[in-house]
């Protein structure tokens, strides 16, 4: 197999391999959407490097053109390109009809995970100094109420964290709680899932409202803790001293 | 008491008799009692008239049936934005090109200068009319909002009508005295093009004042009028709109020139215009190019200060319903990106004969880098993904790809990208040329090495981004990311510059031998950038919500919601779309004057200057080289 379009479709299919099947071996699977992404990344890739001269343009556009108008393409290569246009065109209705049947599972979701929060949340700061005793208090507290889901090392691998979905939240990871100030993480525990505007799918947390269950001192401790247990930072715009 | 002349008579009369017909016969002795009378009489008329009048003071909104008020004011206001744009943007660099040509006495600058400020010319009177539209609706169908706007800014509404009397003359002036002060009266001619571009900066940045304080609303002070106007001027976003609307104007003007030079260019019928327009997209195209590469930075900055105003809004752009969008923005910035590079690539392998082989593995290395960084800013931090998919990476967020979706990673890979562009700039310059200086080996290993040293400094900077608190990433990582590319930008632009001075051409270039692809490229490139101005345009207007003025004037029309992103697409699409028709009409009529100008003998085409080989790019056919 030589010349630039067979480069290509090598590349692609080794990229396709790689990723849905070499890199869930390490990690979690790529959902389609990433895949459809990243081969689409690759697939231009090639033709923009493709198309740089008019040389490669021929070697790599040559044969499409020869095999879309049929020349020279006789014997074996004749009989693949009829196949290739019967074969083709299903393959194109059995994804259509694919996508388009009924079926069972819900479909993909675009779910807005850290939504806007409430004005009269906006701009609130902890009202309690982050002490020793304050972060130990709200490290009891987190332990009590917040671990069974959220787990004992901050991490979102509670005991009960399994029958949850979406997953309880990974404050160890630096793409959650380091990314938001302390503000919105009062909004988020006192308000809970119900709490939550439309375009995040309230319907869709199972975060308990703990205004019912918590004074507010309580929450603004429990951040504390959260956030020294996971061992981030909240977001501010004053740099600690 | 009262006599009114006969009815019959007024049949006799013409019509001013006929009103004088209706005026009472007055009696000085009898004043008061006529006084009296009328005044009765039209005393129900005036009650109506303030009823009128108060019932029309409370009219808060007016509709457009069918349309819908927002729906036109959202395409009104876009075009005149973009069109602003290209007119504000365009005056910079064709006064920079005049000053290259007034400088080095190369004539086809200033032939340049004035092929840029006849366009301006041409879409300068379609912008004010646009303005005016807009004006017109926003009093119609907003009268509350703009009746508070008005009442804090009206000083400023005076100063943007002077700047504009202003720029007009100066632009008369400019493009009419072109000819005329060529010699000696050059100078005062560049003048003119710098007060063009001052007066240019005041009309952009005063209707941003008011644009601004919308979104970042200040507490408007007591005092003067003059002093309330001041105070909300300075809201905490109007620089930053300042500085990013700028360069962007530069970038949209860039890109529009080469989109016309490239169409110029596919419809060139003789040799000697596809090198002109052939060099003046490569212009057009640099332009742009420059522009976009401070781009992003003007464009952090100005997220950080809207975070900073209000992490609502903040969250509400980044992590709320519009951050959809921003993944958008990276896929228009990454096709922007690679097609300004493919431009350059193709560059290099055209107009630089026998270079292709060379320069194959450099080019596939950048571009393999900026295919990666591309991918890398794309990638969501919450990944549509089914229920089944969500399940088995354990959420949205994916364990290990789910770092590419913050902050510290896009701002890396957007560094890297900016880098790498730079660099195809820096290989295109030096590109057929052999340096002669005796350091020049040193220079190019001190460059090679600063260039890995400053990829790798960024790398780690965005790695270790993530182990610190965001306000340290933000006020110093992001920070110095920047600087390190800056670095190397005022570090290798003169260093090469110097170097290219001594240096000798081994390959003489070779305009008007691009193919038919690189005029559709820098058409691509203008879609592109106008897409992307039409996408942020949405998101910066959208990320106020409710409100008309960000927590202080509440929207309480019919269309106090926010717009589904799918249907926002599909006007960012339509605002695109109608100012591509729009510019190709202007520059339709711009060039009609041209045709009008050939003498009868000009009028034919001169194929058979076109270099053997070489067939017509709009015959379909790509020019091929002349090996």
């Amino acid at each position: 197999m030589k010349g630039p379009l067979a480069k290509t479709a090598i590349l692609l299919v080794g990229m396709y391999v790689f990723l849905k099947f070499v890199l869930p071996l390490v990690t979690a699977p790529l959902p389609a959407s990433l895949i459809f992404l990243y081969l689409a990344l690759t697939l231009a890739s090639a033709m923009i490097f493709y198309t740089m001269s008019g040389g490669s343009l021929d070697e790599f556009m040559g044969p499409v053109g020869r095999f879309l108008t049929g020349s020279g393409q006789a014997g074996v290569a004749g009989t693949a390109r009829i196949l290739v246009f019967v074969v083709f065109p299903l393959l194109v209705g059995w994804q259509t009809y694919t996508r388009l049947a009924p079926s069972d599972m819900p479909p993909a979701e675009n779910r807005t995970i850290h939504p806007a929060p409430p004005g009269e949340f906006v701009g609130l700061a902890n009202p309690y100094p982050t002490t020793p005793e304050n972060v130990m208090m709200g490290k009891g507290l987190y332990a009590a109420f917040c671990s069974p889901c959220h787990g004992a090392n901050f991490d979102g691998k509670g005991p009960a964290a399994v029958g949850f979905n979406p997953p309880p939240a990974n404050f160890s990871d630096p793409g959650t709680i380091a990314q938001l100030q302390e503000s919105y993480l009062f909004w988020r525990i006192k308000k809970g899932g119900v709490g939550l505007p439309v375009e995040a799918m309230p319907w869709k947390s199972a975060m308990p409202r703990w205004e019912v269950e918590l004074p507010d001192e309580w929450i603004w401790k429990i951040i504390m803790g959260e956030y020294d247990g996971a061992g981030q930072s909240p977001r501010t715009w004053e740099e600690e001293e | 008491m009262k006599r009114f002349n006969e009815g019959s008579h007024m049949k006799s009369h013409g019509i001013i008799d006929n009103l004088k017909s209706l005026v009472p016969t007055v009696k000085p002795s009898s004043l008061f009692g006529w006084s009296v009378f009328w005044a009765l009489v039209l005393l129900p008329a005036l009650v109506w008239a303030q009823d009128a009048a108060t019932q029309a003071m409370s009219v808060e909104y007016r509709d457009i049936p069918g349309l819908g008020s927002r729906n036109v004011v959202w395409v009104v206001a876009q075009q005149h934005l973009l069109l602003a744009g290209f007119v504000l943007g365009v005056p910079i660099f064709a006064w920079v090109c005049e000053i290259v040509g007034w400088k080095t006495k190369e004539a086809r600058y200033d032939k340049l200068a004035k092929e840029f400020t006849k366009l301006l010319t041409s879409a300068y009177a379609t912008t004010a009319l646009f303005g005016g539209i807009l004006l017109f609706l926003l009093i119609g169908l907003y009268p509350k909002l703009m009746a508070y706007l008005s009442d804090i800014f009206f000083p400023s509404f005076i100063v943007y009508c002077l700047l504009f009397l202003l720029e007009t003359v100066t632009l008369y002036l400019y493009w009419y005295g072109w000819d005329a002060m060529q010699g000696n009266k050059k100078t005062f001619h560049l003048f003119l093009g710098f007060l063009l571009n001052v007066f240019a900066l005041g009309i952009m940045i005063v209707p941003n004042a008011w644009a601004t304080f919308q979104a970042s609303p200040v507490v408007v002070a007591e005092g003067t009028a003059i002093e309330r106007a001041w105070a909300a001027t300075w809201n905490p976003t109007w620089w930053p709109v300042n500085i990013h609307r700028l360069i962007a104007n530069v970038v949209l003007g860039g890109f529009i020139c080469g989109a016309y030079a490239g169409i110029r260019y596919l419809l060139a019928a003789s040799q000697e215009e596809r090198e002109h327009y052939d060099w003046m997209g490569y212009v057009g195209n640099f332009i742009g190019v420059f522009g976009m590469l401070p781009l992003p930075f003007a464009g952090y900055w100005l997220m950080r200060e809207i975070y900073q105003y209000n992490q609502q809004m903040g969250i509400t752009l980044m992590g709320g319903f519009l951050a959809w969008l921003f993944i958008l923005q990276a896929m228009l910035i990454g096709v922007l990106f690679l097609g300004a590079n493919y431009y350059f690539w193709m560059g290099i392998t055209y107009r630089i004969p026998g270079s292709e082989r060379s320069y194959r593995r450099p080019i596939l290395a950048m571009l393999v880098v900026l295919m990666v960084c591309l991918g890398v800013w794309m990638t969501p931090h919450s990944l549509v993904a089914s229920l089944e998919e969500a399940r088995k990476m354990g959420g949205t967020h994916h364990p290990l790809l789910g770092v590419f979706g913050v902050m510290s990673a896009k701002m890396t890979v957007a560094n890297l990208m900016i880098l790498v562009t730079f660099m195809s700039f820096i290989m295109y310059w030096r590109a057929g040329k052999q340096e002669t200086a005796g350091w020049a080996k040193i220079a190019k290993s001190v460059m090679g090495a600063l260039l890995v040293i400053a990829g790798i400094a960024v790398i780690v900077l965005g790695v270790w981004g993530y182990f610190v608190p965001a306000i340290i990433r933000i006020n110093y990582f992001s920070v110095a990311q920047v600087l390190i590319v800056l670095f190397v930008m005022v570090t290798f632009t003169p260093l090469t510059a110097i170097l290219m001075k001594s240096a000798k051409t081994t390959t003489e270039m070779v305009w008007g031998q691009m193919p038919i692809r690189a005029g559709y490229s820098l058409v691509s490139n203008a879609v592109m950038v106008i897409l992307l101005m039409s996408l942020m345009g949405y998101a910066r207007s959208s990320s106020r919500v409710h409100w008309h003025i960000y927590g202080v004037m509440r929207d309480t029309s019919d269309y106090a919601y926010s717009p589904a992103l799918g249907y926002a697409a599909a006007f960012m699409s339509l605002n695109t779309f109608v100012f591509c028709l729009l510019v190709a009409f202007i520059f339709w009529v711009a060039t009609m004057g041209d045709k009008g100008k050939k003498t009868p003998d000009q009028e034919q085409p001169e194929p058979a200057k076109i270099p053997a080989g070489v067939t017509p790019a709009m015959a379909g056919g790509a020019p091929r080289e002349q090996d």
